[in-house]
């Protein structure tokens, strides 16, 4: 997920029907020509299946009750592992970003951490749970939680100090001066970090499923190279595709309800 | 100084720049309207690191007075404005208010150069926001209202603050101070930001709400002009030193350009440019 990806698009939201079918008529396209291009044999299914081919695959598999049980399981740990990661993650970025003491009892253990790639610690990770569930929700809670707490941290550390002490001078402590003042302006950088740490979800989700799992999407894909299944591995990569899609249109609904005030997200 | 000029000359030629703000008519102000407070400030001095601001100053401002403070950049006036307004805390010297009963809290509020409104509350909250404690209070919306009007912003109540010009802005924010109803309202440079024109219909309105609520005004500017304009008593800052205590006695409201605030203008400015 890029940068751009990740920050509040100007004058997208909101769209008229029309412009919201211009962005689906780029992925159809594509869909057609693939489709056109397999029915004529140009590409050969060994390598590449016919869309509809994975449409029957996906059709079989959700007969089977197999495919809806492996969405199933992965929908499960991504959310587990990113409310596991992004609770600590907030609550630590929120401790540190609002107590100097806490910073510097944690930030430095946590800069040497976040240097560590944290699909780095698989092996280790193997070895000390297994191909358990447990293994895949520390792996995604490990990688939600940076971004999240990085961005928490840098929202709180960058609200305006004039609006801080013109709060202040007008009476506002502790609490209220947090809930009136301080979380509301760190909240478009604690989204930035949301949308980040949920591209980071499914990359570790992915990844983890496919090395180490006994179920779920991944181990489905894994499953079908070895049966030389490629409609089924396409397939899975596509859920996942669109899963990804799914959790960006809920984190930019999340913002458009809470940052109505903010220009970005105010009718043109 | 052409800045000045141009101001006073747009003003002369413009009369109609009353309907931005209400129509309400500049009456003399009945003195018990006047809320007895009177700040004593005896060798006041404030250092940041080894450089001295303030330099010992001595202050004495009556209820209800409309004061302007002038002088360069760095002479020290807003760190004066804000150790009156307790945002930071002085060094040396005494800084009292003198009021029956004693026991009392005064009530000072502040109105900065910058709007500082929460961009993300509306209108309405913000000037809830000035309310202190009594915000929480079943009349608060009520009160904040009234304050809205007083500063012609009627229709705004709901709106973002972020879809403000500067101008209403700065209402918005002069509504949040009033709201309280203080006894010492503290101006650093509420108007420096604004163009010329907005300028004028906002020392219009901040003369007509001083009048209709007697606290007492203390306005930090660089404007010389604007500070004869407004204020009872100019007074100019040098070097951490008062060096020139002024009273201006026109009747107001005061007609812009006049010989007699000519006048005056070159005495401070002659007084400022050594």
């Amino acid at each position: 997920m890029s940068l751009t990806e990740a920050l509040p698009r100007v004058r997208s939201l909101r769209l008229p029907k029309a412009d919201a079918f211009i962005s689906w008529i780029l992925p159809l396209t594509i869909l057609i020509v693939w489709q056109t291009a397999s029915a004529a044999g140009f590409i050969p299914e060994r390598v590449l299946p016919a869309p509809s081919d994975v449409a029957i695959a996906g059709w079989r598999l959700l007969q089977t009750g197999e495919l809806a049980q492996n969405i199933w399981v992965s929908f499960w740990r991504a959310v587990t592992g990113f409310a596991i990661g992004g609770t600590i993650g907030f609550s630590l970025g929120l401790a540190n970003g609002l107590s100097r003491l806490s910073e510097r009892v944690t930030d430095t253990t946590l800069q040497m951490v976040r240097n560590v790639p944290h699909l780095a610690m698989i092996p280790l990770v193997i070895l000390w749970f297994g191909i358990d569930e447990a293994a895949k929700l520390f792996l995604v809670a490990l990688g939600v939680f940076f971004p999240i707490y990085l961005n928490t941290l840098h929202g709180i550390r960058t609200v305006d100090p004039q609006l801080i002490e013109m709060g202040r001078s007008y009476g506002m402590t502790g609490g209220e001066l947090f809930r009136r003042v301080i979380f509301p302006g760190a909240l478009p950088s604690i989204f930035v970090g949301l949308r980040f740490a949920l591209g980071i979800m499914w990359l570790t989700l992915i990844v983890a499923e496919t090395i180490a799992a006994s179920s779920g999407i991944g181990y489905m894909a894994m499953q079908a190279r070895e049966f030389m299944l490629v409609d089924v591995v396409i397939l899975s990569i596509l859920i996942y595709a669109l899963l990804g899609k799914l959790a960006d249109s809920i984190s930019r609904l999340l913002e458009r309800l809470t940052l109505s005030w903010h220009p970005s997200f105010q009718k043109h | 100084m052409t800045a000045h000029h141009v101001t006073a000359a747009l003003a002369q030629s413009i009369p109609v720049l009353e309907p931005a703000t209400p129509a309400i008519l500049v009456t003399p102000r009945p003195h018990d309207a006047v809320k007895g407070v009177t700040l004593n400030i005896r060798g006041l001095r404030k250092a940041f690191g080894s450089n001295q601001v303030l330099r010992g100053v001595d202050l004495r401002i009556p209820p209800g007075q409309f004061v302007a403070i002038v002088g360069r950049s760095g002479c020290g006036k807003s760190t004066l404005l804000r150790l009156i307004a307790g945002l930071d805390a002085y060094d040396g010297g005494s800084l009292e208010f003198e009021q029956d009963p004693a026991s009392a809290s005064v009530n000072v509020r502040v109105m900065f150069q910058e709007p500082r409104l929460l961009p993300w509350a509306r209108v309405l909250s913000n000037v809830e926001v000035g309310l202190g404690a009594a915000r929480k209070e079943h009349d608060a919306s009520a009160r904040a209202k009234a304050a809205l009007a007083e500063v012609g912003l009627t229709d705004k109540v709901a709106q973002w603050p972020g879809v403000l010009s500067g101008g209403q802005k700065q209402r918005v924010a002069l509504a949040r101070a009033l709201v309280s109803n203080p006894q010492v309202l503290a101006f650093d440079e509420p108007l420096g930001a604004l163009d010329a024109l907005t300028r004028i219909t906002m020392q219009q309105l901040l003369e007509r709400v001083w009048r209709d609520q007697g606290f007492t005004a203390i306005l930090v500017t660089h404007d010389v002009a604007e500070a004869i304009a407004l204020a009872d008593r100019v007074i100019v800052l040098e070097e951490g030193r008062i060096s020139l205590d002024l009273a201006i006695d026109l009747p107001r409201p005061r007609q812009r350009g006049s010989a007699e605030i000519a006048a005056l203008e070159g005495e401070i400015l002659d007084k400022l440019l050594g």
